[in-house]
């Protein structure tokens, strides 16, 4: 295989980055060690909110500015970390008088609004279970996630409530709060509180619930190929990931002004849009607007963005828009830029390099991992199309599932599953109520990933596809059955398959193949129909961009759609192994 | 092309891809993206859409000015009405 290198001349910034010699860092690491990077909680214990906020207090910079939000309209809020920290406390304060406790579940389905960032350090604080949605999801997803969490609380706007919520919140009892961050007075919806007036009348100070390391902080969401979405448990001590890889990884200092553009209702707007940039004391940028190319160059210049963290769709997206569109001096100020998601197209990267002046440093990792495992480094050489390699204190490896163990793939680029050796401080601790299926991820200490992968001699990894029926779109996980239960509540379908199909833009699309009830006629009018029900229900990120017809899908003797024939066909790739094929498609 | 044969032109694009909302219903000065829930693939299909539909070409620059009803007609007539003077 033709591998491009894309040598690096000495960064031109006048800092020296975290990690200067990868084999040197890697090889003297230990998380133990690593250890004293984290203040700890005054008197014990350990928590994420005053890892990001309080303990900067102590050392006089609580003026440093924590977080700047750009809102939609133009509008500009700035928060110093005293006044996140303050403004933490009322929330904090907020939910204990509500009786709202340790593990106790508060969701958020929010925009990225300055209440978001708010509550999830405030919960964080009280010892509470944060779990961030993401406010594109339709009523179904969000119906899901809460109920599968146990929701308690949950802070949300009166719009997304209206919509999403009411609608089904008589079967969740125990959602006990709805706090409305646009709730006026004497005019709310019955059963909801305004966050406004109760944060107003909340003190400002708290005392930080004494978390120990392996409380349950974090709950996301994430799909697999059957069932419902699993609930990823993530722990107080999982800070510890979070501010090392953003350190080695990301490259953070506290001199940074730092751009994470993903939603905190997926994993990455949490770890790195949230909590890693603030446990380093650097400035996070929030933007409230979804992609704009003109929008996203003017940010970058304007708030005079250091380090910036995206994903590849928006990469694509850039690259459809041209470098024309790059004013003059846009990446003057940026020294590092990563991206996430999804593997980064080799033209992407070269694209990049060439057209900003700076090239995308392509990492690896999962919603079950917590934090980065697999990066390309500022001080490093990239391999380009290569994920990288894995992050000191990460011990990865291609294996083979062989019976009841895994065997070590040791030969160059020969493909095989990924998978992580047990114990990093951000694995996930579980899928909430599903331990069996937890354990399954699990082998002669390995996680395996279900991601297929290869590494070359240098010890370089590289992706080489998803080991079940996930589909990736815009860098987000898709669970085909969420998307086909969805559609089976329609009454026209009778059967459906899911799968996802190549996009240029988004990597993948998410494309479902309908099967009619008898009485049914396929037309047009249908085919919208199904859309829309779909999109309704799941919202624009999950709903299909595609439905076809099928007289029949094909199945196997048990009934199961056989979603990777289907895939297959679509792909013209050939279709393998077919003796279990009992009913074939028409 | 009239006013009134590209404001069919958009609503019908906005339909195929948000069959569940009224799109000739909606505010034209508010921002599609939230009346109709479409997220930003959807949008890019709207103006690839409308570029096969009405054969106008829309630099990503201009990508903004159509991000309401109202902008979306007054864009593609200007540029429908320059095409032809």
């Amino acid at each position: 295989m033709e591998t491009t290198i894309l040598r690096k001349a000495r960064p031109a910034s006048g800092l020296r980055p975290n990690l200067g010699d990868y084999a040197a860092i890697y090889a003297g690491f230990s998380w133990q060690g690593a250890r004293y990077e984290l203040a700890g909680l005054p008197g014990g214990g350990l928590n994420i909110a005053y890892e990001a906020l309080d303990r900067h207090l102590l050392r006089g910079r609580g003026s440093k500015l924590a977080l700047r939000w750009l809102g939609k309209d133009g509008t500009q809020r700035d928060f110093s970390y005293a006044s996140m920290a303050r403004e933490t406390n009322r929330f904090a304060n907020v939910l204990r008088s509500a009786g709202i406790g340790n593990g106790d579940v508060v969701f958020t389905l929010l925009g990225r609004v300055p209440e978001l960032y708010i509550a999830a350090l405030g919960a964080l604080k009280n010892g509470s279970v944060v779990s961030p949605l993401f406010s594109v999801f339709g009523p179904e997803p969000v119906k899901t996630r809460m109920a599968r969490g146990g929701a308690r609380a949950v802070v949300t706007t009166r719009h997304l409530y209206e919509r999403k919520i009411l609608p089904w919140r008589d079967q969740l009892p125990s959602l006990a709060h709805v706090f409305l961050i646009d709730g006026g007075e004497g005019s709310l919806p019955p059963g909801t509180t305004s966050l406004k007036a109760a944060m107003a009348a909340a003190r400002n100070t708290f005392q930080i619930v004494k978390t120990a390391p392996e409380d349950i902080a974090l709950l996301h969401f994430t799909s697999g190929t059957t069932g419902t979405p699993k609930g990823a448990i993530h722990v107080h001590e999982a800070v510890l990931a979070h501010h090392m890889t953003g350190k080695y990884a990301l490259d953070l200092h506290p001199e940074d002004v730092f751009w994470c553009t993903a939603d905190p209702g997926w994993v990455t707007g949490t770890s790195y849009g949230i909590i890693a940039p603030l446990t380093i004391g650097a400035t996070l940028i929030v933007d409230e607007a979804d992609f704009d190319a003109a929008r996203w160059y003017a940010i970058l210049s304007e708030q005079k963005v250091t380090v910036w963290y995206t994903a590849p769709t928006a990469i694509r997206m850039l690259m459809r828009a041209g470098r024309e569109m790059v004013p003059k001096g846009t990446f003057d100020r940026v020294r590092f830029m990563a991206s996430v998601g999804e593997p980064l197209n080799p033209e992407a990267v070269l694209w990049s390099a060439d057209a900003l002046g700076r090239p995308f440093h392509d990492n690896w990792w999962q919603t079950e991992t917590g934090g980065i495992m697999i990066a390309n480094y500022l001080s490093q050489d990239i391999k380009v199309g290569s994920m990288g390699r894995p992050l000191p204190g990460i011990e990865a490896a291609i294996v083979e599932r062989d019976g009841e163990h895994v065997r070590i793939i040791t030969e160059p680029m020969k493909s095989g599953e990924l998978a992580l050796k047990a114990g990093w401080p951000s694995m996930f601790r579980g899928y909430l109520h599903e331990e069996e299926r937890y354990k399954k991820n699990f082998v002669d200490g390995w996680y395996l990933t279900g991601d297929l992968a290869m590494r070359d001699a240098d010890g370089y990894f590289w992706f080489v596809g998803r080991g079940d029926d996930v589909i990736k779109s815009a860098g987000h996980l898709i669970g085909p059955f969420e998307v086909e239960s969805a559609l089976m509540e329609h009454p026209a379908v009778s059967e459906v398959g899911v799968i996802g199909v190549p996009d240029p833009v988004a990597g993948e699309i998410v494309k479902a193949f309908v099967a009619l009830n008898p009485r049914y006629a396929e037309s047009e009018a249908l085919r919208k129909e199904l859309l829309g029900h779909a999109r309704l229900r799941l919202g624009p990120a999950v709903a299909p961009k595609e439905i076809v017809f099928r007289k029949n899908l094909p199945k196997t003797r048990s009934g199961k759609i056989m979603r990777r024939l289907l895939k297959a066909r679509e792909l013209g790739l050939p279709e393998g192994d077919i003796s279990t094929l009992e009913s074939d498609e028409k | 092309m009239s006013e009134d044969d590209i404001r069919a032109a958009v609503i019908a694009e906005l339909g195929n891809i948000a069959p569940e909302a009224d799109a000739a219903t909606i505010n034209p000065e508010s921002d599609l993206r939230e009346e109709l829930d479409i997220d930003s693939l959807d949008f890019l299909n709207f103006v690839t859409a409308l570029h096969k539909k009405l054969g106008v070409n829309v630099p990503e620059s201009d990508y903004p000015r159509l991000l309401t009803v109202k902008g979306a007609i007054a864009y593609l007539a200007a540029k429908l009405g320059s095409a032809r003077a």
